[in-house]
């Protein structure tokens, strides 16, 4: 029963694609305005956060996204976890357009995208415990019955690190790094295909940092998942990314091999990040001068 | 050489839900010397914003216990009435927050809200403090433009909005400067931005600085010494390059990152309560 | 510019349906105006046919609603069949009359509201927080009803107040000053009434949007900076809480003209109050009609200050980002 529960059961759901060659997730053109009117004025304000998005994510690999914080990269993973509507583009999973579905055909496929947000204290709800909160995707779906869905819930607390003796904690008798494996305890609840890292490290120290990613890999690994993450620390992510998408002011400017990208950077942007990314040893090197 | 603060034997606890005890400081004793940069890391939690609260008696007194010692400049100040203290905040100890969005006030003009802190301190009429934080704004590399000045918090970006909340730390020229997370919500290129400024003002002004921050960069940029706390309490202290080549301890070695932190996750204890 | 006009349209067209609504409202009751005179043995049929048709009541809902239309613009808003007069100089007469009631307690309450909400919000915890927290509690448990009789027993026992009215009968012998004094007297028991029954929720309202504020990072930060106490609750907390209380203070002035009915029929202050009661009663039409637009146009006004007041003090909706 712990081994069906969370694995698709909806026969709906698209078909595990074994093909390696083909991406998982295809974003083409896609673009999101906003528009915002002021009272007691005429004045119409059209905000583009990004425009012409188009970016692939293979199975079981990470694509990095970098940028300036700002509305642009929360705003397209919003839209790629089909939590907002993009102005206009394509939003393709295994092959199939989800932008053309209506909510009753999205539903079932809500389960292979999933987010970890930057804020856990925001994303847990503080009234649950944790055991509470994992097993929450599984009771939205309906899956199983209640000690099924407990017991799934203690297994993915211990596959994130985390003693499942807890269970009854809420949110905020964690530390900030275990409220993200929290946070991702749930996410893997349904066994997405899919992970969407929006800032999920930004809030945290240095260690917990390193502690998280190495978790990441090892589920990678584990469950071939695939990973958008979104950062503005373009060291942070390089480390785990295959791919990395440099966005600057709403587009994406260079799209590339992470190797690559740090060896032969072509866009001018790019390699100003890259120039300000400064390991201490520079650092101190720098000072002693 | 007399030592500009002296922290002895800190303990501050919270008294958490049912009466149960939080130690967030426990037994922490530093100093800090005129000019110099002491850096502060730790895992996320309350221990070192509280410190930094602590220096400042800003802790809310029905629910924080504090013991210790805090001496600035020879004076004890855990024992100081309000009034004195007030004279010190903002003008002897400053204090830079974390997440600048949150400290300035919404509907305030930013040259007004760094003119507040002068016209605290001084015996001044309004038009030369105002006048007084405008040279405070262009001295941390903010735009002299009426444009800027008479801008509110949210028409800046989160680079501006940090460099308004620095100069107003720095406005009445504190002789110790607590700056938590200073470029925790900055992009790569304005953390540089920020830390050069940083480097720069401290050098001119000779100013000491308690730097919190959980970044290796950060603190290489900076500090002179660093601290490393965990659980509320200080495990490793000494010059930063020297903890950099040589940590003794796990915790340091994760927090700079020089080795693989798997061994790390049992050593740091993460009870905690918010 | 554009936007105020939008706002104005809605406006008529709310004013518009409200008219439409209340004259159908009172059709639904049975009878009319003159139903009592019919059940008079000594008065014909005849004669009350008559009655009926010379003032317009045996024609059709459209066209007698078409008629009271006409009856705006003329600006006369129809007849009053109990007074025989025309409705708008006495409904001005009547409102005017309780404009000074409810303006003198609205600007008494905020007045005293607003040092009462943040004193509170100050010395939160403290036992004079509790205190006035037990006052104001009390204060909101007695219905208001209740607390009109009370301060009508108090006019009648003592003999130190004037028990109704506006105005003594020697009105119009006195001088200025005398005239000013006089009313001053008459309208001292109802203001206190309105005052005390709007004041507890006021304060309440106050004091909560004032602790919400002091908790936010900007006030530490403030306190931080070494900024007096005194300047953080006036210059930094209170202009972030006002926003509530802008908000609150435009629904005080909508119902300007609404929440002293109680008040001036329990202690005679000849405003609208009694005047709508008694022309619902004798569903004397026009009148109630007349005075329910009236309350509607203070409404939308009140809404449509509350805005202009929000957009001028708060810079966020005001203003957009520079980079």
């Amino acid at each position: 029963m712990q081994e069906t529960l969370g694995h698709g059961m909806n026969p709906e759901s698209p078909q595990s694609n074994s093909n390696q060659f083909e991406p998982l997730l295809r974003v083409s053109g896609l673009s999101k305005q906003y528009v915002q009117r002021r009272p007691f004025s005429r004045q119409k304000i059209v905000v583009s956060a990004f425009q012409d998005v188009s970016l692939e994510v293979f199975p079981g690999e990470t694509l990095a996204l970098v940028g300036e914080s700002g509305a642009g990269k929360s705003s397209l993973a919003r839209c790629i976890a089909l939590l907002e509507r993009p102005s206009t583009g394509k939003i393709e999973l295994a092959g199939e357009n989800l932008l053309a579905l209506n909510r009753k055909q999205l539903f079932p496929i809500r389960r292979e995208v999933q987010m970890i947000f930057q804020d856990p204290s925001s994303a847990l709800n503080p009234r649950l415990t944790a055991c509470e909160i994992i097993a929450e995707p599984l009771l939205i779906q309906g899956e199983g019955t209640k000690p099924q869905r407990r017991a799934r819930a203690l297994q993915l607390m211990e596959q994130v690190g985390l003693d499942s003796a807890q269970e009854h904690k809420t949110p905020l008798e964690f530390s900030g790094g275990q409220r993200q494996r929290l946070a991702i305890a749930r996410a893997l609840a349904l066994s997405p295909r899919l992970l969407i890292l929006d800032e999920a490290l930004s809030n945290l120290d240095a260690a917990n940092q390193t502690l998280i990613l190495e978790l990441l890999a090892d589920l990678q690994a584990a469950h071939s998942l695939s990973f958008l993450h979104i950062s503005h620390d373009l060291r942070l992510v390089s480390e785990f990314a295959d791919d990395v998408a440099v966005m600057y002011q709403g587009r994406i400017v260079e799209s590339k091999d992470t190797r690559k990208l740090f060896t032969s950077p072509e866009h001018s942007y790019t390699k100003e990040l890259l120039a300000s990314v400064r390991s201490v040893e520079s650092i101190l090197l720098e000072r002693s001068a | 050489m007399q030592n500009l603060l002296r922290v002895t034997d800190l303990n501050v606890s919270y008294r958490g839900a049912g009466s149960r005890q939080h130690h967030a400081v426990e037994n922490v004793s530093f100093e800090i010397a005129d000019g110099e940069v002491l850096g502060l890391m730790g895992e996320s939690g309350c221990g070192k914003t509280s410190i930094a609260l602590a220096l400042l008696s800003l802790l809310p007194m029905d629910q924080a216990h504090i013991s210790g010692s805090i001496q600035f400049r020879g004076k004890e100040l855990l024992s100081t009435d309000q009034s004195s203290l007030r004279a010190i905040r903002g003008a002897e100890i400053s204090l830079v927050f974390q997440e600048p969005e949150l400290a300035l006030s919404p509907v305030m003009k930013i040259r007004d809200q760094v003119a507040e802190v002068i016209h605290a301190h001084n015996d001044w009429k309004w038009p030369r403090c105002r006048a007084e934080a405008e040279s405070a704004l262009a001295r941390v590399g903010l735009a002299a433009s009426s444009r800027i000045f008479s801008a509110y918090p949210h028409q800046l970006s989160g680079g501006q909005r940090q460099r308004v909340v620095l100069a107003q730390a720095l406005a009445c020229n504190p002789a110790l400067l607590v700056a938590d997370e200073p470029a925790a919500s900055l992009d790569a290129r304005s953390q540089n931005e920020l830390l050069a400024l940083l480097r720069k003002l401290q050098r001119e002004l000779h100013i000491s600085i308690l730097l919190i921050s959980h970044a290796p960069e950060v603190q290489a940029s900076l500090a002179d010494r660093l601290l490393v706390m965990a659980n509320g309490r200080i495990v490793e202290q000494g010059p930063f390059e020297q903890l950099y080549r040589n940590p003794s301890h796990s915790i340091t070695r994760a927090m700079l990152r020089t080795s693989a932190p798997a061994s790390v996750a049992e050593d740091l204890d993460f009870e905690m309560v918010t | 510019m554009r936007y105020l006009a939008r706002r104005l349209l809605h406006s008529m067209l709310l004013l518009l349906a409200v008219s439409i609504f209340s004259f159908a409202i009172l059709q639904l009751a049975p009878g009319d105006f003159f139903t009592p005179l019919s059940v008079n043995p000594q008065i014909s049929a005849h004669t009350v046919a008559t009655l009926r048709s010379q003032y317009g009541l045996d024609k059709p809902f459209p066209i007698r609603y078409e008629h009271w239309l006409r009856s705006v613009f003329r600006g006369d808003l129809g007849l009053s069949f109990a007074s025989g007069t025309p409705v708008a100089p006495l409904l001005v007469f009547r409102a005017r009359n309780t404009l000074l009631l409810t303006g003198t307690s609205l600007l008494l309450a905020w007045m005293l509201a607003i040092p009462f909400g943040i004193w509170s919000a100050a010395r939160r915890g403290k036992w004079t927080d509790r205190a006035g927290g037990v006052v104001t509690s009390s204060f909101l448990t007695i219905p208001d009803l209740v607390l009109f009789l009370a301060l009508l027993l108090l006019a009648v026992r003592t003999g130190w107040f004037p028990t109704g009215g506006m105005m003594s009968a020697r009105f119009d012998d006195l001088g200025v000053g005398g005239k000013v004094q006089d009313v001053a007297a008459h309208l001292f028991l109802p203001v206190v009434g309105l005052v005390l029954a709007t004041l507890p929720p006021l304060v309440r309202h106050i004091r909560s949007a004032m602790i919400e504020v002091l908790e936010a990072p900007f006030v530490l930060a403030a306190r931080a900076h070494g900024i007096s106490e005194r300047r953080v609750l006036l210059r930094y907390a209170l202009p972030v809480a006002a926003n509530p209380l802008i908000t609150l203070f435009g629904y005080s002035i909508a119902g300007m003209l609404s929440a002293s009915l109680l008040v001036e029929v329990v202690l005679s202050w000849p405003g609208v109050g009694p005047l709508l009661v008694d022309a619902i009663l004798a569903k004397d039409v026009y009148v109630v009609v007349a005075a329910v637009m009236l309350s509607s146009v203070f409404l939308v006004a009140g809404n449509l200050v509350a805005d202009a007041l929000l957009f001028a003090t708060d810079p966020r909706i005001r203003t957009e980002q520079i980079n």
